[in-house]
């Protein structure tokens, strides 16, 4: 059967998960409204300005009903803006958030645009070769509860990790042609 | 094997603000009120493009004291502009910390033949355009976002969509095109070949494009969305209307929702008064900002 996965098209860089995806075989559901969430298999929490999309969030009580999927395991992976979307903690900001991750993030952790950059992790659970990252105005994660497995770190900055059914990387998988890292989320979503 | 500042990671934070609104702001309060609105950036300014035409003179960079307390109030991303050409002005705003650079025809252009060379720089440009060739020689010269000019300051979205469509058409055109024909169409609209023959096979431009210059409502935002742009900037049509808190939210869910008519009705009610517009045959051609840049 092939999968419906839902990608979060508030705002950001939505487009670039989708193609990812369908190249994956998956069939892409652009989630703007509650009623796009029903019968998906998995979402994608984008880039973009987290901010952004946790005011939009908020408009028909999206956000919660995500908060009641991903407590009722949906698999969901957010990407950078997705990363803080989804922490319980966001160091210096009450802005909107999930609440679902047990994880504590900082945002700009890396600094304004001008320190953006592209490098290579190591990450165990995606096979010896390096990962290529892109961060831009990246957060990380500066605690993480026990139940969080951390997958990758950079410069002793937490920057990609997993609880459960749930997956967060401070970069940008969907803007490389390196595919390993939806297909580790596809994986999950076999799995849940 | 790090590399800060990549045309990866420029054209990347563009991608980032896609299906959002890039606010001109003036102060630290009206910056507060654009991130609680939702604005996916802001662009700090000293004067806004209507006040600009009205006051006249020589328009510059704004003070950097200003630029940098906007900074400090705001998580989002903060752009400032410099004039066309002035690749000193530029550089002061990318030792600010500026995330992104307007080199923009709203300033007083600074070069009457030269645009910067944006690939000098660490910090990412968004320049504008009226057709496809001025976007490919702004994108040739190194910028990693491209906004339609529009007419700044006029709060009359006419210009802002001729110039979406003209963009547009100019790409559709370019992928039907036998490939012996680029060459000669590359030549007419004074644009680099390598990027022509991009084109013409993936039928989008390389990086983002925005709208800009005459937006004025949620019904204009959805309408440059749905004409095929990636997200909207707004000058002076939040901060110079009747209630700038309720239309930039309300600017900002129309540019989300831009295709579901029945939400942008309720996204457009009770706004109060729009920026009073200018009809653009009115304008002189010394007031016409978008045929500066070349």
């Amino acid at each position: 059967m092939k999968k419906r996965v839902g990608v979060l098209a508030l705002q950001g860089a939505f487009r670039e998960h989708r193609q990812v995806l369908e190249r994956l075989g998956c069939e892409v559901i652009e989630v703007r409204t509650i009623s796009d969430l029903e019968g998906i298999h998995g979402l994608i929490i984008p880039g973009g300005e987290s901010t952004t999309i946790g005011k939009l969030l908020q408009i028909n009580e999206m956000g919660e009903k995500i908060k009641e999927l991903g407590t009722q395991d949906l698999p969901i992976f957010g990407t950078c803006a997705g990363m803080i979307v989804l922490s319980k903690t966001i160091i210096d900001s009450n802005q909107y958030r999930l609440n679902l991750m047990d994880t504590v993030v900082e945002r700009n952790a890396f600094g304004r645009q001008v320190a953006s950059f592209e490098t290579e992790l190591h990450v165990p659970a995606m096979g010896p070769n390096p990962l290529p990252a892109v961060f831009i105005r990246a957060p990380y994660l500066r605690e993480v509860a026990p139940n969080v497995g951390i997958l990758a770190e950079y410069e002793g900055k937490i920057v990609f990790a997993r609880q459960g059914n749930l997956l967060a990387s401070a970069f940008h998988p969907e803007l490389t042609p390196d595919l390993r890292v939806h297909k580790y989320f596809l994986a999950m979503i076999d799995e849940h | 094997m790090t590399d800060i500042g990549s045309l990866k990671v420029k054209t990347g934070l563009a991608e980032m603000l896609k299906g959002g609104v890039i606010m001109d702001v003036t102060t630290p309060e009206q910056a507060i009120i654009a991130e609680e609105a939702g604005a996916c950036a802001v662009m700090a300014l000293e004067r806004v493009p209507s006040d600009i035409r009205a006051e006249g003179g020589v328009a510059r960079m704004a003070d950097p004291t200003i630029i940098q307390s906007i900074m400090a109030v705001v998580s989002i991303p903060v752009m400032a502009k410099a004039r066309i050409g002035h690749f000193v002005e530029a550089r002061i705003l990318e030792a600010l910390g500026a995330d992104y650079i307007d080199e923009s025809e709203v300033l007083t252009p600074a070069d009457d033949s030269y645009h910067i060379d944006k690939h000098d720089f660490k910090v990412p440009f968004v320049c504008g355009c009226r057709n496809l060739g001025e976007a490919l020689r702004r994108i040739g010269e190194g910028a990693a976002m491209i906004r339609t000019k529009g007419e700044p300051g006029t709060g009359n979205v006419v210009e802002a969509v001729r110039h979406m469509r003209t963009v547009m058409s100019e790409i559709r055109a370019l992928t039907l095109m036998p490939k012996e024909e680029l060459m000669s169409a590359a030549k007419n609209m004074g644009a680099p070949y390598d990027l022509v023959l991009y084109i013409a096979e993936h039928g989008k431009l390389p990086v983002v494009n925005f709208a800009a210059g005459g937006i004025a409502t949620p019904a204009d935002a959805a309408l440059m969305m749905q004409l095929g742009c990636d997200g909207i900037f707004v000058g002076s049509g939040i901060f110079k209307s009747g209630d700038p808190k309720a239309r930039a939210k309300a600017i900002v869910l129309a540019t989300t929702h831009f295709k579901d008519a029945k939400m942008l009705a309720e996204i457009s009610k009770g706004l109060g008064q729009a920026m009073s517009g200018i009809e653009i045959s009115t304008l002189k051609d010394s007031e016409r900002m978008q045929d500066r840049g070349w």
